[in-house]
């Protein structure tokens, strides 16, 4: 009997949900690390008790966690008592150091300020953590000020992949309302040597050499909000998504627009379609279905809450255009919640089951791809993200 | 024996109960108390000061003898209490919020 285990990192902590193949009955852990704003938990392909978390605090900083019993136990990776040959610890799990080595290149240190202005890059969170396909000790970090790092260690030492922010864009790079983050990180089943990463406010990169350079993706894009709408680079993409069968389709919520990709991000076309508003964080694939995908449409940019105090999921069969709102079992009215960009997640059952929590600290689920959907929880901090694993 | 005393967030991540005593050799500063803190705990490395500056957090503070030393250069020696463990060195969360 299939197992699902849904990892939710909140404001105040991080919990786990887990329910058999049925996702009738659920039962809750946590709060893990709590008090501590957990930005991203997500577990590892290659081994499912091999999770890791991003726990993170404006006082005390960055912290990684793992755990390697999915999720019952948890440890700092290096952070404990274990002491290489001359005292020193083994490892630092929470050490995030830009590389500014003659060796990688030139590394730029300054990005855009908010007032135009050129501004150092300092390191404040971890908001997304990737694991490898292959191997549980390798995972990747995507990180505010905007840049990649990798462990291949489990997560005990981490090392910038610094030809993305060395590419020469950097200048150009600047913070959007939630600070200039590496935020989605999509890998590459197929092609090892290929990676996907978008930031908040640059675009989407890819990596055809497994880090080392990376190209900007953002043609097709527009974005009214900067001074050349088309530019290389300059916009505020939101998230993206991809079917591990067909991984040369992306689909981008952008600050404002839905998009799509059919050319592994080289050219982009807009799939807003019949949307009540296509700004919006959050979108994601169907597990089975690489036509189907999924978006949480929000008013504005000025107000984070859904449209017409409605919460809705819509659902397009198409690859887009064609939108489908999805409200049975969703609030329909008097409803003012956010949906944050990794706050959704599909897992692999059949039929496939949709996922996603909101700043109102409810984490809804869907077992029938979105036709019907119940809370697990209506009572949690603000959601900030929600991954699912699929056990077997 | 050096008496610290931790933010509840730090005392969980560091496993401990309570004040923490640890071994400083030297000159009792703040800087060689951090330190020997971090070297016993190693769990704690950048949640205090920064991994690689070493500048203290901007939210944290650094009180003991009814003082506060958050200001006083890393290097200058701390109070005779302090150094005798008497009195803690206190790390503090700056109330920071509304």
């Amino acid at each position: 009997m299939s197992t699902v285990r849904v990892l939710v990192g909140t404001r105040k902590g991080a919990f786990i949900l887990t329910s058999d193949g049925k996702r009738r009955n659920w039962g809750v852990s946590g709060p893990h690390f709590t008090g501590w704003e957990v930005y991203h938990v997500k577990g590892s392909p290659a081994d499912p008790n091999r999770i890791y978390a991003s726990q993170t605090s404006g006082w005390f900083g960055q912290i990684i966690q793992r755990s390697s019993d999915g999720g019952k136990t948890w440890e700092t990776p290096g952070g404990g008592m274990q002491m290489a040959p001359g005292g020193m610890p083994a490892g630092e799990s929470n050490k995030f150091v830009y590389d500014t080595s003659a060796g990688s290149g030139k590394p730029l240190t300054t990005h855009q300020w908010y007032d135009g202005t050129q501004h150092p890059w300092e390191f404040k969170r971890v908001w997304h953590l990737e694991p490898s396909f292959t191997d549980p000790d390798t995972a990747y970090a995507g990180v505010e000020d905007a840049a990649i790092f990798r462990t291949t260690d489990g997560g005990k030492s981490w090392h910038e992949l610094s030809g993305l922010r060395g590419h020469g864009t950097g200048p150009k790079w600047q913070p959007g309302a939630g600070g200039m983050c590496l935020h989605t990180i999509i890998l590459d089943r197929t092609n090892p040597k290929r990676i996907y990463i978008a930031i908040s406010a640059a675009g989407a990169f890819r990596t055809d050499d497994g880090g080392e350079t990376w190209k900007p993706i953002n043609r097709g894009l527009r974005s009214q909000y900067i001074p050349d709408p088309t530019a290389e680079v300059g916009h505020c993409v939101h998230h993206v998504a991809m079917h591990p069968a067909r991984p040369e389709v992306l689909y981008m919520q952008k600050h404002w627009d839905v998009m799509r990709s059919d050319d592994a991000g080289d050219s982009w076309r807009e799939i807003s379609g019949n949307l009540p508003t296509d700004f919006g964080f959050v979108i994601d694939v169907h597990a089975h279905e690489p036509e189907t995908i999924y978006v949480v449409p929000i008013k504005s940019d000025s107000e984070h809450f859904v449209h017409d105090g409605r919460l809705r999921v819509y659902r397009s069969r198409t690859g887009g255009n064609e939108w489908e709102p999805l409200t049975n079992g969703l609030p329909q009215e008097n409803c003012y919640v956010n949906v944050l960009r990794d706050a959704m997640a599909v897992d692999s059952l059949d039929k496939c089951g949709i996922y996603f929590g909101t700043t109102g600290g409810q984490v809804y689920a869907s077992a029938d791809s979105g036709d019907s959907w119940d809370p697990i929880v209506r009572d949690l901090p603000a959601v900030l993200s929600v991954e699912v694993q699929t056990l077997q | 024996m050096i008496q610290v005393a931790l933010p509840a967030h730090l005392r969980t991540l560091a496993g401990v109960s309570g004040d923490v005593s640890i071994e400083v050799s030297g000159t009792v500063t703040q800087r060689s108390v951090l330190d020997a803190l971090e070297e016993r705990y190693p769990m704690l490395r950048g949640t205090i000061r920064d991994h690689v500056t070493k500048e203290r957090r901007a939210f944290l503070r650094f009180f003991a003898c009814q003082e506060d030393l958050t200001h006083e250069p890393p290097d200058a020696p701390l109070p005779q209490d302090v150094a005798s463990g008497k009195e803690p060195f206190m790390i503090i969360g700056a109330i920071a919020g509304g």
